[in-house]
């Protein structure tokens, strides 16, 4: 099957989150600063949440960087302060294939199983939220982390 | 009455009696509990499906422009936006004055609906469906899933996700955005394909064809391999229900309401959608959100009813695509060999959604040979309604079934009065007798085990409720039990993953 055979760019942002849910939003919101930069070799990509198919997002791709909000970090204290957390991931068949919505290791593990291929290099960026009710905006600690996370993305996207 | 409806409420005093929660329903959007009392000799007295259904978009949506509601009731449902998109932009086209739309606008709203369709379809088949049926219901938990399927039929996994795929790039060129699209809007779209665009969603079609026809060979071959299983698996006798087109053929876009009785007999044709709220009436109970719709003039016990594939290929007089009309006449031949003129296993749903999926790749197919798809006459001019408070009903036939969007708007151009009626509420006395009848027939007197509580959670994916909302900020949703004694006491939880 054919669909836009055009050269991806090097580098993919995957931002995931509902616009209309609080500091979901965060996802979509970072996808669409990054774009506005208009960064040579940087694409983004943005959804509800993460599917199987968007294993096939991967392709080409030389890093990858996914970037969602989260309710509760595991991360370091200094990440706590900052609002928000990157980790690298590697493919892994987890919990997350049981649910309508995967987590990005799951998407890797899926690029794997279907190419029989590593995935290209890929982190996630976890920024912490604090409120998720519909029709809420963006909280303002949550605006706060998600600036900071924006710095931090500014420099690495231009490494 | 259905055998299992005594099922609904414990007819012996709940002392004595323990309570098993299967609490959230995993690979099921949003959240949904079933709850069961057992006696000591695990003997069923009463199954509950409760869905904690989301009510607040309503009200969300009230007091908006009523232009901005099609793009805003996307944020509604992370699997399905485009019925939310489309069944909004046909109610308000009703307010704007628009009653038909230019052949443009038809076509583009169409060819995105069955692309909603297809993908949606494949997703739910391929990622949610397959792993239970292909390995069985009572397989090791961690090979029930996409990976197993992955493994094991690595040709089926991947041509699931390549539909899925095909399905959302259609999406993405209709709707003018991959999500949150913006293209259908009051009184007709904002764009068209262009040649480019057009080619190349033809150069994919054919492809996409041929994968659904072997979808529904291997549905079909499931059936007719185990039916002492499909045949009796969660299976109970109702009404059906769905649109039509004014020649009875399936139109899941548009059309007029239509059902059956559980034998395949008309109970009424060609009912106007705008009068939906004096068809059906939603029935409330105390231990659920969810509402339960009946046919008014039927009442509760008796006018229930299903939606979705399985009622509405059987309830339309044929499908109008060579390929799925032939399908869907072998499902029936497979009904009348049994000695049923309507099939109504709960697993045909699977089955009947392959077909759908195939119906919606021919028609993508036709649509895209339909030099309307470039038209640039893309908004009717609708002359606006003097009333003072302008109302507009759109129903669609979203994957899961009826979908029904009312909206008032006053004066003023904002939204007074928002009603939604989505296919999961429409199924939600169905879904109920599924489990009780999968679990009067498969639990009952039997020590429950992790394989035999997924019977219950194939029974309600068969139906594929959709609970309006991602979740996903939740995080995962894993599959709890807890068992209660009569007080509300924890005796034992278990968790998996």
């Amino acid at each position: 099957m054919t669909v836009a055979e055009v050269q991806p760019a090097p580098t993919l942002v995957f931002a995931w989150g509902n616009p209309s849910r609080g500091d979901d939003a965060m996802g979509p919101l970072f996808a669409e600063a990054v774009q506005a930069w208009q960064l040579p070799g940087v694409e983004c990509l943005t959804d509800f949440q993460l599917q199987v198919e968007h294993a096939l997002d991967l392709e080409g791709r030389e890093r990858v960087l996914f970037v969602d909000a989260t309710m509760a970090p595991q991360s370091p204290a200094e990440d706590a302060t900052r609002g928000y957390g990157v980790t690298p991931l590697q493919p892994r068949r987890d919990s997350s294939f049981t649910t309508h919505a995967l987590s990005p290791q799951a998407v890797l593990q899926a690029w794997v199983d279907l190419h029989g291929q590593p995935p290209p290099p890929a982190w996630l960026l976890s920024i912490h939220g604090v409120a998720w009710e519909l029709g809420d905006e963006v909280s303002p600690a949550a605006r706060l982390f998600l600036n900071n996370a924006l710095r931090w993305a500014h420099d690495w996207l231009r490494g | 009455m259905n055998p299992t409806t005594h099922l609904e409420t414990a007819q012996m005093p709940r002392e004595g009696l323990r309570r098993v929660a299967i609490d959230p329903v995993s690979r099921v959007e949003g959240h949904g509990k079933v709850t069961l009392l057992l006696d000591e000799q695990h003997r069923v007295h009463q199954v509950r499906l409760h869905i904690v259904e989301f009510r607040g978009f309503e009200r969300f949506i009230q007091g908006r422009p009523y232009w901005e509601v099609p793009v805003m009731v996307q944020r509604l449902c992370g699997i399905c936006p485009v019925s939310h998109h489309l069944a909004a932009s046909k109610a308000l086209d009703a307010v704007v004055g628009v009653r038909q739309l230019t052949p443009t606008a038809e076509a583009m709203r169409r060819l995105m609906h069955y692309g909603q369709i297809l993908q949606s379809h494949a997703l739910h088949f391929f990622h949610l469906a397959s792993p239970d049926l292909l390995f069985g219901f009572e397989s090791e938990v961690e090979r029930r899933n996409i990976v197993g399927v992955v493994q094991a039929h690595p040709e089926v996994a991947k041509q699931g996700i390549l539909l899925r795929k095909y399905g959302q790039e259609i999406i993405r060129l209709t709707s003018g955005k991959r999500v949150h699209g913006t293209a259908s809007v009051p009184g007709g779209v904002n764009r068209s394909l262009t040649g480019a665009e057009r080619l190349e969603l033809q150069q994919g079609i054919a492809q996409v064809i041929a994968w659904s026809q072997q979808a529904v060979a291997l549905v079909q071959q499931l059936h007719e391999q185990n039916p002492a299983l499909y045949d009796v698996f969660g299976t109970f006798r109702s009404p059906l229900m769905g649109l039509v087109a004014p020649d009875g053929c399936l139109d899941l876009y548009d059309g007029a309401l239509r059902a059956t009785d559980a034998d395949g007999q008309c109970l009424f044709d060609q009912f106007d959608v705008n009068g939906y709220d004096r068809l059906l009436t939603e029935e409330v109970k105390p231990w659920t959100y969810m509402k339960f719709p009946y046919f008014t003039a039927m009442g509760p016990e008796r006018g229930w009813y299903k939606v979705g594939p399985l009622a509405r290929i059987q309830n339309a007089d044929r499908l109008p695509t060579p390929l799925a009309e032939q399908a869907r006449q072998q499902m029936l031949a497979y009904a009348r060999a049994r000695g049923h003129t309507v099939l109504h296993a709960t697993l045909a749903y699977h089955w009947a959604r392959m077909i759908e999926m195939l119906h919606a790749a021919e028609t993508i197919e036709r649509l895209l040979q339909d030099d309307a798809i470039e038209g640039t006459d893309l908004m009717a001019q609708g002359e606006r309604p003097l009333a003072e408070v302008r109302a507009g009903v759109g129903v669609i036939e979203a994957p899961r079934g009826t979908l029904i969007h009312h909206y008032q708007v006053g004066d003023d151009d904002l939204v007074t009065l928002a009603n939604l009626i989505v296919s999961t509420t429409h199924n939600n006395q169905a879904m109920n007798t599924a489990v009780r009848e999968v679990a009067r027939r498969y639990l009952d007197g039997r020590e429950l085990t992790e394989g035999l509580l997924n019977h219950i959670e194939v029974a309600i994916r068969a139906y594929d409720p959709c609970l309006s909302c991602a979740t996903h900020a939740l995080g995962q949703m894993p599959l709890e039990v807890v068992l209660l004694d009569a007080d509300g006491a924890e005796l034992d939880r278990k968790v998996r993953h």
